[in-house]
């Protein structure tokens, strides 16, 4: 499901623009499975799949692929346009070291969005 | 070539409100019944400039815009420095009605959204006799807290840009860029903590839900318009309300949190037949 990610957000110039103060490890939970996406100054320079033993990373966005392919439909529907939406509904969760997300999240809403086909949004 | 000014004249009224004297920034367009609009949390009144601009509104309507204290250009009261800003049903109910008094409106109708749209329901419950017909865009009768509003207001996070990024998903994804970032550049402007104390209305003081039963949309015909793209303010939350109060509910395609800002156009469109049916005198009837 992350494949096209780091490609999609690194050739997003103004997205990258909006992250160049990034430089994080954060872990994308996609049912069971873990990545951990590493950024360096708004770009994307890894995606690792786990199993991992000791994970390394700031925060974590845990939720079902179900959630996430709806959040990536190219028109999602009502209720499942934003990571928030699926938050409210308790489906998504949110933990760890919040600081770096919440101080840049349009630049993390920009990511999270950019496997939607269709553009970010 | 002569200059383009829009319509809409934007002028300091100065009152008394909550005791303390204030000098708010009103704009307003167009002549007729008075229609007062009120904004949203941890924005201001260039949301409604769809509608200023709109003849089709302006017409039969006098448009009036309020930037509320401490939003946009209303500044806060003498002393700020030294409280924290914190909204109350109690105080958002005083304001309204004390800034129609000082605008001398005859029974205005009254038009908000969100934290507006919450209001409105209030006013329903307390004072219909005193409006015309009420409009409530995004109501709800409450929304449970679904993060933590301390992130708002901390010197290590600039509050601008993560209140955008907090609101920026309840626009409709079917919105136009243009609408879109301007609505969320309004945001981004809002002063330190002001979304923040907005929200304590939005979250916790300005639950209705124990009341509802007790608005009656025939003593006051009560108007519900919400996006389908609104998870904060959900389409079940308005659907609740016109089912206790009797209030007509619409649900807006293609449109989300902030319908007036992010796509006026597409609003306009859902608006201008309530408005129609205000003017004609009848009453709103439960769908």
């Amino acid at each position: 499901m992350l494949e096209n990610l780091a490609a999609r957000v690194n050739a997003d110039a103004n997205l990258v623009r909006r992250g160049r103060h990034v430089n994080t490890t954060f872990l994308i939970q996609i049912d069971n499975a873990d990545h951990l996406v590493s950024i360096a100054e708004g770009r994307i320079t890894g995606i690792r799949p786990g199993p991992f033993i000791t994970p390394n990373y700031s925060f974590a966005l845990r939720t079902a692929r179900d959630s996430w392919d709806k959040l990536w439909s190219p028109a999602p529907l009502p209720g499942y346009t934003d990571i928030f939406a699926l938050v409210k509904k308790k489906l998504l969760r949110i933990e760890g070291d919040l600081h770096p997300f919440m101080s840049n999240l349009l630049y993390f809403k920009g990511v999270l969005a950019a496997p939607r086909s269709g553009g970010v949004k | 070539m002569s200059p383009r000014f829009e319509p809409t004249v934007g002028r300091y009224l100065h009152l008394d409100l909550l005791g303390k004297p204030h000098r708010l920034y009103v704009e307003e367009a167009g002549s007729g019944i008075p229609l007062l609009c009120l904004h949203t949390a941890g924005s201001d009144g260039r949301q409604y400039r769809g509608l200023l601009n709109d003849p089709r509104i302006t017409k039969n309507y006098r448009v009036i815009v309020f930037d509320m204290p401490w939003h946009g250009k209303s500044s806060p009261p003498a002393g700020w420095e030294n409280e924290e800003y914190r909204l109350t049903s109690r105080d958002y109910v005083r304001m309204i009605l004390e800034v129609s008094a000082a605008l001398e409106l005859d029974k205005p109708v009254v038009m908000g959204c969100s934290i507006g749209g919450r209001i409105v329901l209030h006013l329903a419950h307390e004072h219909p006799e005193k409006f015309r017909a009420i409009v409530g865009l995004e109501s709800s009768p409450k929304v449970d807290p679904y993060y933590d509003t301390s992130w708002l207001h901390r010197p290590d996070v600039h509050g601008g840009e993560v209140s955008a990024g907090i609101v920026s998903g309840l626009v409709a994804p079917t919105a136009p860029d243009e609408g879109r970032w301007e609505t969320l550049w309004h945001y981004m402007q809002s002063g330190p903590g002001v979304f923040k104390g907005d929200l304590y209305f939005y979250m916790i003081d300005g639950d209705i839900s124990d009341k509802l039963d007790h608005i009656d949309a025939r003593r006051c015909p009560l108007y519900l318009l919400t996006g389908e793209y609104d998870y904060s303010c959900t389409t079940e939350g308005t659907l609740e309300v016109a089912r206790r109060t009797g209030a007509q509910a619409t649900i807006m395609k293609d449109l989300g949190h902030f319908p007036m800002s992010e796509n006026p156009e597409k609003f306009i469109g859902y608006l201008l037949p309530v408005l129609e049916e205000i003017r004609a005198g009848k009453k709103a009837s439960a769908a």
